[in-house]
């Protein structure tokens, strides 16, 4: 059935893409950073301040969706008793995992100027941590687990534990009285952001998602060789 | 132009720290990424270079083995 994702026929497509994302993330991340730190405009209540959310809110996004979609590899590979799903969900982890630490460092820099902290167990912050560990334990357990069913079971506990936190992450600043503003942009009904700050936002989102999509490539591919000079021990 | 993006109403030290830890996380992480594929590489070439030649001709079969090595002497 996922035939197509054998890794002897995508080996040929992922060994040969990670230089032209390079390059398209360069264009797009200089594009990105040119709006965010010079042409948009400052915020009349934060001023100059809010330039944070252009690296804050993409690192935080993508860190979301990556612990979703290793969930999703995680459970699927069980089902359908697919070694690569796991192996997929294995090479995203590292770039979610550095996104999630940058989304809570730039929140506790933004959280500076802005409340006059660097850190409060606000509900959406300290979901986020939750969400560190979670990447840190599943990424450790692949680090100290050689077998590999032993290790495809604990990896998949940990997210299918894990994914609770996410819709708490994402409705956190509804549910609970937060230091953190109500979501500014939703995909059903109209966002509160303006396009000018929009944009730029969108365009760093793509910069970060093309950085995610080359680190995950690169790592996949590692992954892949790896395997394959496990192989060669074994003629 | 440059006054206003280095003073940035006073918030550049905040601005320029979130921005430069994000690109120094990237760079690392590309760095460790990069390092621990080349390694990986390395070993494979020089382990289907140690093969007797029946075992690197049944190797070979695999297209995926001879895109490893095709890859890492375009390196």
């Amino acid at each position: 059935m996922f035939k197509i994702f054998e890794p002897n026929k995508i080996f040929q497509i992922t060994s040969k893409a990670p230089k032209y994302i390079l390059f398209l993330f360069v264009i797009v991340l200089t594009v990105g950073l040119t709006e965010a730190l010079i042409l948009s405009p400052e915020d009349y209540k934060q001023s100059d301040a809010v330039r944070i959310m252009y690296v804050h809110v993409p690192s935080a996004w993508i860190s979301l969706g990556i612990f979703s979609s290793i969930t999703l590899l995680s459970i699927s590979g069980f089902i359908f008793k697919n070694k690569n799903f796991f192996l997929i969900a294995k090479s995203l982890a590292p770039s979610g995992f550095v996104f999630n630490i940058i989304a809570l460092v730039t929140g506790a820099i933004w959280g500076k100027p802005t409340w006059g902290t660097w850190w409060a167990w606000d509900a959406r912050i300290t979901s986020m941590l939750i969400l560190a560990l979670f990447f840190a334990m599943y990424l450790i357990a692949w680090r100290i687990y050689e077998k590999e069913e032993k290790v495809f079971k604990i990896t998949t506990f940990i997210t299918v534990v894990g994914i609770i936190n996410v819709p708490i992450t994402k409705y956190s600043v509804d549910w609970w009285n937060t230091l953190h503003q109500p979501a500014s942009i939703n995909i059903l009904t109209k966002s509160s952001i303006h396009s000018s700050m929009l944009f730029p936002l969108l365009l760093m989102t793509a910069a970060f998602a093309l950085f995610s999509l080359l680190i995950f490539l690169m790592k996949y591919n590692t992954e892949l060789i790896k395997i394959k000079n496990k192989g060669l021990d074994r003629l | 132009m440059i006054n206003e993006l280095l003073f940035m109403n006073g918030y550049a030290v905040y601005v320029m720290s979130a921005f430069g830890f994000t690109l120094l996380s990237f760079l690392g992480l590309y760095m460790i990424t990069k390092l621990q594929f080349v390694k990986e590489q390395s070993k494979f070439v020089a382990k289907f270079g140690s093969l007797n030649p029946e075992k690197a001709n049944s190797a070979k079969i695999q297209r995926i083995n001879k895109e490893i090595l095709a890859n890492a002497t375009n390196n």
